[in-house]
């Protein structure tokens, strides 16, 4: 069932398109990551659902119902915001329990008191409680401000977000604790970040933002391995994927200088029937670095990532990253020759960006 | 370097010293001045130079209060006796109290002193209150013309003035407004709120709108969020605002004494029009003016915490 819609909805702000025509759904007890770089509209699109904006046109939809003239109490969503916006002078305890406390509500004080508990009890801040909020760490700030969101289990748990401030140890704990947070509330999430390991890690499913559209919406998987387009596939995954503008003429690659290719079979089952411009794309994982392959490279810059090497390449005039084994060693100048598993070859239109091959 | 700082460290330079102790000298001067004036015999009260050592006396603050008439003789013993010890004080001046059937008739400076209080107090709630409305709403509503609008409040301070006087006291007589509390209550708001509102809005907009968010999104009304939340981060600011509006409106003359004369007069224009009376005590005007210094020293003080907040990190450090 789908718990949370948007139905064409555009937004401005002055001249400035932050929505524009997007329409979304997210089903009940989904994890959906909004991932997209700055300002490509992710907080306008929670804020639109939250009601904090008004859309501009299109329709927002919670729990089939069209929500366009509930007000935001109403709507019964909780925010998560990115710098926690914990009530300051309040304690803990009276932070978690200010929503409950809402007219709208009506809970008795029995009621308030043991949900309380429950959600302090479940992000380990029981012991918290009586602090005052400006003596809290960022994780701890960053807990109480979810917690604030869970007490009153909402529609929706809408995030904004909201680990991007935290340092990177801190980051890596609360994105497996909110993962499991979803899973054992088995409620709907919907996350905005501009983090795509965020994404891909946490994500059931992941819709990619850019300049106010959805660009695409699928797993994980889906979004890594078959980016819709050359967006999406510059966007999620790091190192980002090589992008080469090339020509494909009689079964071979050409970019200019240095680099030629001859499609294999795969290649080509890949390529078939998109002769002329247009723009490959490779993985760093599938491009191997090995003594038989098909095209002379010189290393240009090598970063050691712990588990793997990132090796660039240069060929002509065109850089290419390739992942190698951590134990592998170059240096700078090296020569050494290197292919491209074509298999996993991407093409892109050279003008739209559209993705020619799937799947 | 050390961890322990050296006491040098601790307190200031010597000569950062010696120049505070200088300009706090310079400026308590007056006031020393006129506290010590408000204690003087009347004999000392002008001498030249300045008498520093003396044995301080109530007998100003009795004439501040009192009507008093001039002794024809000096007073008998049993007289002398029969007078409570106040009232003695200023049989050496040759006056007495003028008493009407036994009671003993008080002076108009009480009265001018609750004019001021009342008229200073509510123009300042009154401003500050609606200042701190108004501020909200420039600070968080898109209000079309809004940057004009905030220009045309803030130029009705830019005009002197003593320039409208006669003009404001004319509207006045006509609607009988004249020598009335409402009046000047009406008058000293305007003057404050368009101060209030600028200052306020400096205020609102350093506090983080998401916290007003949450509240909204946490089930309540923008006016549960604003008493709940903005309200009371707003307390520095509203101290501050209060305390500037309050020294703006006791201290007004001009239009007091304009508009004024009588049932509505403050304390300003009445305290130098004692001056004019008979032989110029200037003990009891120094008494008047000692009394009339001490409210906004008080509201200062009792404001004091918020006031040091207000102005290091409110509107007025940009």
């Amino acid at each position: 069932m789908t718990q949370v819609a948007l139905d064409h909805v555009s937004k401005k702000f002055g001249a400035n398109v932050a929505v524009n025509d997007l329409s979304l759904d997210i089903a009940d007890g989904e994890f959906f990551v909004l991932l997209g770089p700055t300002g490509a509209g992710k907080t306008t699109t929670l804020r639109l659902i939250a009601g904090l904006e008004k859309p501009d046109s299109g329709r927002v939809l919670i729990g089939g119902e069209d929500a366009s003239s509930w007000s935001v109490a109403e709507r019964d969503v909780a925010l998560v915001f990115q710098y926690y916006s914990l009530y300051p002078r309040y304690t803990v305890g009276e932070n978690l329990a200010f929503p409950l406390k809402s007219r709208v509500h009506n809970y008795s004080a029995d009621e308030i008191a043991q949900r309380v508990d429950t959600a302090a009890k479940l992000l380990r801040i029981d012991h918290l409680l009586d602090r005052k909020t400006d003596k809290l760490s960022g994780g701890e700030m960053q807990r109480v401000s979810i917690g604030r969101a869970i007490v009153r289990e909402p529609t929706i748990f809408l995030m904004d977000e909201p680990l991007s401030n935290l340092d990177a140890k801190l980051r890596e704990s609360l994105r497996s604790e909110l993962k499991d947070l979803q899973i054992k509330l088995g409620a709907t999430f919907l996350f905005v970040t501009h983090d795509q390991i965020e994404a891909m890690s946490m994500g059931d499913k992941v819709g990619i933002l850019h300049d106010g559209k959805i660009v695409q919406v699928g797993t994980p998987f889906e979004i890594y391995n078959q980016p819709r387009d050359r967006f999406v596939a510059s966007f999620v995954g790091s190192p980002a994927m090589n992008l080469v503008d090339v020509t494909l003429a009689d079964g071979k690659l050409s970019a200019g200088s240095g680099l030629d290719v001859a499609l294999t079979d795969a290649g080509r089952s890949r390529l078939s029937g998109h002769e002329g411009a247009l723009t490959l794309g490779v993985r760093a994982e599938d491009v191997a670095v090995d003594s038989e392959g098909v095209i002379e490279a010189r290393v240009h810059h090598v970063e050691n990532h712990g588990v793997e090497k990132i090796v660039t390449l240069r060929t002509g005039d065109q850089l290419i990253k390739a992942t190698v084994p951590a134990i592998s060693q170059y240096a700078i100048e090296d020569s050494v020759r290197f292919s491209i598993n074509q298999a996993k070859l991407h093409g892109f239109d050279r003008t739209t960006g559209t993705a020619l091959t799937s799947g | 370097m050390a961890a322990v700082t050296t006491r040098a460290e601790r307190i200031g330079h010597p000569i950062a010293i010696v120049a505070i102790i200088v300009v706090t000298l310079i400026f308590l001067a007056p006031i020393l001045w006129i506290t010590s004036t408000a204690f003087k015999p009347r004999a000392v009260a002008t001498s030249v130079p300045p008498t520093v050592i003396f044995q301080p006396e109530v007998t100003p603050f009795v004439k501040l209060f009192t009507k008093r008439v001039q002794l024809r003789e000096q007073p008998t013993q049993e007289v002398y006796d029969a007078a409570p010890w106040w009232e003695q004080a200023i049989f050496d001046n040759g006056e007495r109290v003028l008493r009407v059937r036994g009671n003993v008739q008080p002076s108009q400076y009480g009265n001018r002193f609750i004019n001021s209080l009342i008229v200073a107090g509510l123009s300042t709630i009154l401003a500050v209150g609606m200042g701190t409305f108004t501020a909200y709403g420039f600070s968080r509503f898109k209000i079309a013309g809004r940057d004009d609008l905030l220009f045309f409040i803030l130029s009705t301070r830019m005009l002197p003035p003593i320039v409208v006087a006669i003009p404001m006291f004319l509207m006045y007589r006509t609607f009988s407004l004249t020598d009335t509390h409402i009046g000047l209550i009406i008058l000293y708001t305007a003057f404050n709120l368009s101060f209030a509102v600028w200052l306020m809005k400096g205020f609102m907009d350093e506090i983080p709108k998401e916290y007003e968010e949450a509240a909204l999104v946490d089930g309540y009304t923008r006016m549960q969020a604003f008493f709940k939340i903005v309200l009371p981060e707003a307390t520095t600011g509203i101290a501050a605002t209060a305390v500037f509006s309050f020294i703006i409106a006791w201290n007004e003359y001009a239009f007091a004494l304009i508009l004024t004369n009588r049932r509505a007069q403050t304390a300003p224009p009445f305290i130098p029009s004692q001056i004019g009376s008979g032989v110029v005590d200037w003990t009891a005007i120094a008494a008047g003016t000692f009394l009339f210094l001490l409210p906004v020293a008080i509201f200062t003080f009792l404001l004091r915490n918020h006031l040091l907040r207000g102005v290091t990190f409110g509107a007025i450090r940009k």
